[in-house]
């Protein structure tokens, strides 16, 4: 189980994280929305310790993620398989050796790790690209390769940062669907940082809404779709404010 | 600096990644140190002779070139080269990954950034760069003597006299030395200030011109360093 508490982060003068707290479900979906640059991939990395919180912890299996020693926070990146919004693939390298490299840090047997190769990129219905190079990709196989990268490792969480951000509707519907049948054929616990609703609705179990550093509303699917908060419509429903301004958060830029 | 040491406990990790890099960073690095050793030769070589209008002897010529090329101008001019080839491919090349998250992706799939990508590289250009600089001192001296024999009323034979004249043995190893520690300052610039980049294609931008100014500043201070101590 992932559990952030009282979760509080800074860049300079922005309070991008103020007091944010939330509980994810062992083997459930567990989306967070809100504005660009609202701090939800902020919150994410703290997870695998990319990012160490002013104040607060987050607590993965029971370890409080910045009090690990270096050995124990490498275990638990073994564990956590992290799926960047730009997938994050090394350019010198081929699909094959961006999966397999992880997999050989671990000290996995060459053969073993053509299998893995293999089978994640059959997940991702992406068999036979494995010696093609990320600029030979498109925005969409390149998000594949970066969801076959976390699944080969396999991990018992799957971090999603903003993973249909930038392309069409029908390529995300695509990575919608690979990301409910990740969950259902490995059974891992997800966290998926959006801000696109259909994606929300598509692969979440519960919606946690962060609004101002903070939970604004946390809830199933269901709930989320007949909040009255109006902060939560207005972003669900993509509506400015009655007074025509949009309730946006004052740290607009998109940070980390 | 402590973190670096520490990250060479990773040998799996980064002595696989030394051996590409030494080749990327060294290797192809040589055409440019060579072109430039030519060029220093030849200019070097006419300009001592003008310099000495017969006040000196011409042989001295070969002095000149050979204690001018070995101790200070092959491993500067070198130096300054490379720090714009190797300090701004380090630095360009980690400022992107950082932007695009790709180090992020490393530190996730738990490796140690700098065993994987601080560690090769500095080792490789402290190891390379004196074997670069030493490739240019040799060439260096060859244009200076085929210039002087070609184009100076200078023969072979005066010429090698000349540049044995004064020849120690610590003149080699003086520019080595140096050269080292250019190699050593150039890619742990352009590393550091890789790592630290942020803000985009702009942040890569200012990130690979610091490295590259503060590397070429960097080796004009050491070659003073040098000189007060071990001249």
């Amino acid at each position: 189980m992932i559990c952030f508490r009282d979760l509080h982060k800074r860049f300079g003068e922005k309070h991008v994280l103020n007091g944010f707290s939330l509980e994810v479900p062992e083997g459930e979906t567990t989306v967070i929305i809100g504005y660009s640059g609202s701090g939800k991939s902020v919150a994410l990395k703290h997870v695998v310790g990319l990012l160490e919180p002013d104040h607060g912890e987050v607590e993965v299996d029971g370890h409080v993620v910045h009090d690990l020693p270096r050995a124990e926070l490498m275990q638990l990146r073994g564990s956590v398989g992290f799926v960047f919004q730009f997938a994050a693939l090394f350019d010198s390298m081929t699909v094959l050796e961006n999966i397999a490299l992880g997999l050989k840090h671990q000290g996995v047997s060459d053969r073993e790790i053509e299998q893995r190769v293999r089978e994640s990129l059959e997940v991702v219905d992406l068999d036979g690209a494995e010696q093609r190079f990320p600029a030979e990709l498109s925005g969409g196989m390149r998000k594949r390769v970066g969801i076959a990268r976390a699944i080969a490792l396999r991990p018992r969480y799957l971090l999603y940062d903003e993973p249909t951000t930038g392309l069409d509707p029908v390529t995300s519907s695509v990575i919608n669907a690979l990301m409910v049948r990740t969950r259902e054929r490995l059974g891992v616990t997800a966290i998926v940082v959006t801000h696109d609703m259909r994606s929300a609705y598509s692969v979440g179990d519960r919606i946690a809404m962060l609004f101002k550093g903070q939970v604004r509303q946390v809830g199933t699917v269901d709930q989320i779709q007949r909040t009255h908060d109006p902060i939560v419509r207005q972003f669900i429903e993509g509506q400015p404010d009655a007074s025509g301004d949009p309730e946006v958060p004052e740290f607009e830029e998109t940070i980390a | 600096m402590f973190d670096v040491l520490r990250s060479m406990r990773d040998m799996d990790v980064w002595v696989p990644r030394t051996v590409v890099q030494m080749r990327r960073l060294g290797v192809q690095s040589v055409p440019i140190a060579l072109f430039i050793a030519t060029f220093t030769g030849i200019v070097l070589a006419l300009l001592s002779s003008y310099s000495f209008s017969g006040a000196v002897p011409l042989y001295f010529v070969g002095t000149l070139i050979g204690k001018t090329i070995m101790m200070e101008l092959a491993p500067v001019l070198t130096g300054l080269a490379l720090a714009g080839r190797i300090g701004a491919n380090i630095a360009a090349e980690l400022g992107t990954m950082r932007v695009t998250e790709q180090v992020d992706a490393l530190e996730t799939l738990a490796f140690n950034p700098l065993s994987f990508l601080v560690v090769p590289r500095v080792l490789a250009a402290t190891v390379m760069v004196p074997l670069v600089v030493a490739l240019a001192m040799a060439v260096g001296v060859t244009s200076g003597w085929i210039t002087a024999i070609s184009l100076l009323d200078l023969t072979t034979p005066e010429f090698l006299k000349g540049l044995r004249l004064f020849y120690e043995f610590k003149d080699i190893w003086f520019g080595l030395v140096k050269s080292a520690s250019f190699g050593l300052g150039i890619a742990a610039i352009g590393s550091f200030k890789g790592l630290r980049t942020g803000g985009g294609a702009e942040g890569v931008g200012r990130a690979t011109t610091e490295a590259v100014v503060i590397s070429a500043s960097m080796i004009l201070v050491l070659d003073a360093f040098w000189a007060v101590i071990l001249l």
